[in-house]
């Protein structure tokens, strides 16, 4: 199988011509035709990190089985980390005019914790917010697949770990924010925030992650490590008894996905502006898996598209009926799970092939009763 | 004998207010009492007491005497001395509440009727004493009832012994266990205090006082040797910061034997504080453990049956608190019926909504576990979004009824709040029920069946689609119950399930699923962990080490607990 087959190959350069699309509509000024506001790029770039994340999700759940309801902890840990870097460069700017963020003015302290040492360095704060992640999902996952935890339990504890880091998160005595996190950034590399062109950069740069990791996903799924995977999705046990370690790949598919979830959360918090322990909350990381579900797992194009779409619907409706969202929210997860269970994608590729869908439903037959 | 005023001015059942806040709609019942006092306005400040207190029970629904209301709108100052020992007779909370309003300043008498009004606080409105709606006063030609700086001085003492000479033993207990934690300096409190000892019969009441006389003999420094050692041996049983001080002042005495026997007593208060802080801490520990394993319980029903985790198991737990709101708004003024009712009425209307969750959406699910769980997870979306949007986004008020306030005491300092213990003994009867049913009926082996193996269980003609269904209406109902008794102790808001679903599945894992004991043991050890590590860590901390703790238990026991054993283990 070729990484690039011809659905990824659409999908490549339809992503890619949207984003040049927008990054150039935003270098346009503004009111004239085909130009982009700088608001709505920024949206965009934070939609692109949310697809990456949903990506990061479908490479687990799609391809793996295995439901990780604490994925958004990872991506708020990689907004966290870069998010030190943003306050440490806000320097004597803040309210309290003091080297150290406001928070730690404010609740006392003099100097900075260790566990904030060096990451006013940009290279060590981007690497902290993959490897941070990283380090994460490699205990957890090695302590829970070695002890083969998995289906619901899997699902509930992985949500156990993000709440308990919520709550840790929550606690000023932490030293990091509290419950109001990260805010009020100034600038990146000695560069303004509040710019156009940042505005431009930071899309540009969330959606080559998205592509990027797009293509890593690809590749995995179509080496040898891929067939694997899948194979442990289908039936876990013959996999093993074939005399694959399967706790290695899973830890290594775990890790890889977390990790660019972290990224994928770094870029995400310059564009917002903030980063809070509500991004540690269970329903946050429920929300990325839902836009997989829409979209349709095991198909990573359909991962971005249920992202974009979930995010879009959320961004609308929260604005025009904000009593409705949740109405609309809710329906959407039980309207995917019982009407679309392949998602949005499995629709469109059934529409252009019936037969298809029935071959991949008896998949699906097999799979749940593993 | 007068008595001064205020500085330990009893705060238990202060007159006031439980005058105003008596409910309205009370008959009058002009009934006459004679007192039986001496004519000296000052003496019958506390004789009168004294001997009303055995023969004039007081009464709810006594209202002001007609006599006593001529008395006290009559111009002269002997007739309102009258009124004033009348009054100090009658031991209503209308009497209370008329001399509190007197001596501040706030009696009003209308001068055509000779109706008694009492200022409101801030003066904006004058409420009828007794009963009857405020008004603004203006359609009334109102006159203010004076005192003298003697009457004032004898109702500032009525009022103060008042509670302390009330009929009700309860009442006496409250308000001379409030005068223990402030024992005035002034020779006249001592005098009065000896004067209550010696009129009292309750153990506890006389234990109350003699701590106040140990107390002041302690900080008297004239007091001789030996009541000194009483003192100390009294002391050693109150158990109050002031006390500990008082007594640790006496370890550094320079006779040998006062200083041993307050080393001795201060070591005795340290154990008995450190049993009762345990005792405290297994109380709220347990209580808080039936509330998780409440909860749990219908979780474990579900997910052992059905393999399927309810992420609206928590709404099913708020709509639960709901419904004893809803009864609570349909049977006003009967709060505590209401919440009896309300238990079978959570578990229907949980029940009913667990019924078409089930039918509308679980059902097409079936072998899709992680689907079922997204699916009830939007379902929980829709439901917490129903209350905000058709009830209100507000937590709604839900009445404590009296029962379930208050608290028992077992011995002075050991005492269990009604409320939670109420809530530990529904919740094992809850367990109990759920496990008479799964154990002792055709319902529970069909359950069993099917929960060890589905397809062998259908060849033996169990319907295991009404399994399910009954399953899933069991769960939710349970729930329904759960939410009930958390309406006592949380605030009923359309968050209220979300705070504890978490907590719940880590019970429900922890116990070991299918296992309806794990689920009682991992919550209640649950909720004991908690209790024990939040004065040490903090309430967050605490959850925080407890979420870890549990994760990394699951580590090394996946199956929980209690892991089931046998060829269901391997479904």
């Amino acid at each position: 199988m070729k990484a690039f087959d011809r659905p990824t190959r659409i999908f490549f350069a339809l992503a890619a011509a949207f984003a040049l699309a927008v990054a150039l509509g935003s270098l346009r000024p503004e009111g004239s035709a085909l130009s982009v506001s700088p608001l709505t790029v920024s949206v965009l770039g934070k939609y692109m990190c949310l697809a990456t994340l949903a990506l990061s999700v479908d490479l687990v759940w799609g391809y793996m089985g295995i439901l990780s309801l604490g994925h958004g902890a990872f991506f708020a840990m990689g907004g966290y980390a870069f998010g030190m870097y943003l306050m440490r460069h806000i320097g004597d700017k803040g309210v309290y005019v003091s080297e150290l963020p406001d928070f730690m003015v404010f609740i006392g302290w003099e100097k900075l914790p260790w566990y904030w040492l060096g990451t006013d360095v940009f290279a060590y704060a981007a690497f902290l917010s993959v490897a941070a992640p990283g380090l994460l999902a490699l205990v957890f996952g090695w302590t829970a697949f070695r002890s083969r935890v998995s289906g619901v339990y899997f699902s509930i504890i992985s949500q156990a770990m993000t709440y308990a880091l919520m709550l840790a998160f929550f606690l000023n005595a932490l030293g990091f924010g509290g419950n109001n996190g990260f805010t009020d950034f100034k600038e990146i590399l000695g560069f303004d925030i509040h710019t156009r062109g940042m505005a431009t950069t930071l899309f540009a740069l969330s959606a080559a992650l998205m592509l990027l990791f797009y293509w890593i996903c690809r590749t995995v799924s179509v080496s040898r490590l891929g067939l694997a995977v899948r194979a442990i999705r289908d039936n876990e046990d013959r996999v093993r008894f074939a005399g694959y370690r399967v706790e290695r790949v899973k830890l290594f598919v775990f890790t890889l996905s977390a990790m660019a979830a972290g990224l994928a959360g770094a870029l995400f918090v310059p564009q917002a502006g903030i980063i809070n322990p509500n991004s540690f909350s269970p329903l946050f990381s429920i929300e990325a898996v839902i836009c997989v579900a829409l979209g349709g797992r095991g198909r990573l194009y359909g991962a971005v598209i249920g992202a974009f779409l979930v995010n879009w619907l959320k961004t609308t409706l929260t604005g025009l009926m904000p009593d409705a969202w949740l109405f609309v929210y809710g329906l959407l997860f039980v309207v995917v799970t019982v009407f679309l269970p392949e998602g949005v994608a499995g629709l469109l590729s059934r529409i252009r092939n019936p037969l298809a869908g029935r071959l991949k439903g008896e998949r699906r037959g097999t799979e749940a009763r593993a | 004998m007068t008595f001064p005023p205020p500085p330990y001015a009893s705060p238990a059942g202060n007159p006031v207010r439980s005058g105003r806040a008596a409910p309205a709609g009370r008959k009058e019942t002009a009934a006459y009492r004679r007192p039986r006092a001496t004519r000296a306005l000052a003496a019958a400040a506390f004789c009168a007491l004294a001997f009303g207190a055995g023969d004039l029970p007081a009464e709810d629904g006594l209202a002001v005497d007609p006599e006593v209301r001529a008395s006290l709108a009559s111009s002269k100052v002997q007739d309102r001395d009258l009124a004033i020992e009348r009054l100090a007779a009658d031991f209503s909370p209308e009497a209370g509440a008329i001399m509190a309003a007197l001596l501040a300043g706030d009696l009003y008498v209308d001068r055509d009727t000779s109706d008694l009004y009492l200022r409101d606080p801030g003066g904006a409105g004058y409420s009828p004493a007794g009963s009857g709606e405020p008004t603004d006063g203006e359609s009334l030609s109102l006159r203010k009832v004076g005192t003298n700086n003697r009457q004032r001085s004898a109702l500032a003492g009525i009022l103060n012994g008042r509670s302390l000479r009330h009929p009700d033993v309860n009442v006496r207990r409250e308000a001379s266990a409030a005068l223990v934690s402030d024992s005035g300096a002034d020779e006249a409190f001592g005098a009065f205090i000896r004067e209550l000892l010696a009129e009292e019969k309750d153990s506890r009441v006389r234990g109350n006082y003699e701590k106040i006389l140990a107390a002041r003999a302690l900080r008297d420094p004239a007091s001789s040797r030996e009541d000194i050692l009483a003192a100390l041996g009294t002391l050693k049983e109150r158990l109050s910061p002031e006390a500990q001080g008082l007594i640790r002042e006496r370890t550094g005495a320079e006779d040998p034997e006062i200083a041993a026997a307050a080393r001795e007593a201060l070591s005795r208060m340290e154990a008995t504080i450190q049993h009762i802080s345990l005792f405290d801490t297994v109380f709220f520990g347990l209580s808080l453990g039936s509330v998780l394993a409440l909860i749990a319980i219908g979780l474990a029903v579900t997910f052992g049956v059905m393999g399927v985790i309810n992420m609206a198991h928590g709404e099913m737990v708020m709509l639960g608190a709901y419904t004893v709101w809803a009864f609570q708004e349909l049977m006003p003024g009967r709060p505590g019926l209401a919440l009896i009712l309300a238990v079978p009425g959570s578990f229907v209307v949980a029940a009913i909504v667990g019924a078409a969750i089930e039918r509308g959406v679980i059902r097409f699910l079936y072998n899709r576990p992680l689907e079922t769980l997204l699916a009830t997870f939007g379902i929980s979306l829709i439901l917490q979004q129903a209350v905000r949007t058709f009830v209100s986004s507000n937590n709604r008020p839900v009445v404590t009824p009296p029962f379930m306030a208050g608290q028992w005491y077992w011995t002075e300092h050991l005492s269990i709040t009604w409320g939670r213990f109420y809530i530990i003994v529904f919740c094992l009867a809850v367990f109990l029920m759920i496990l008479l049913v799964m154990k002792r009926t055709r319902l529970g082996l069909e359950v069993r069946a099917v929960t060890q193996n589905r397809p062998v269980a259908r060849a033996m003609g169990v319907n295991s689609g009404r399994v399910d269904l009954m399953c899933f209406m069991l769960g939710s109902g349970v729930a329904g119950m759960a939410g009930a008794a958390l309406s006592q102790l949380a605030n009923v808001g359309p968050n209220l399930g979300q705070n504890y679903i978490v907590d719940s599945f880590m019970v429900v894992v922890f116990g070991g699923v299918g296992n309806l004991w794990g689920t009682l043991v991992g919550g209640l050890l649950i909720g004991m962990a908690n209790k024990f590590l939040e004065p040490v860590n903090g309430a967050i901390l605490a959850k925080i080490i407890i979420m870890c703790g549990i994760i990394l238990f699951i580590q090394r026991h996946p199956r929980g607990l209690f892991p089931q054993k046998g060829r269901a283990a391997a479904a």
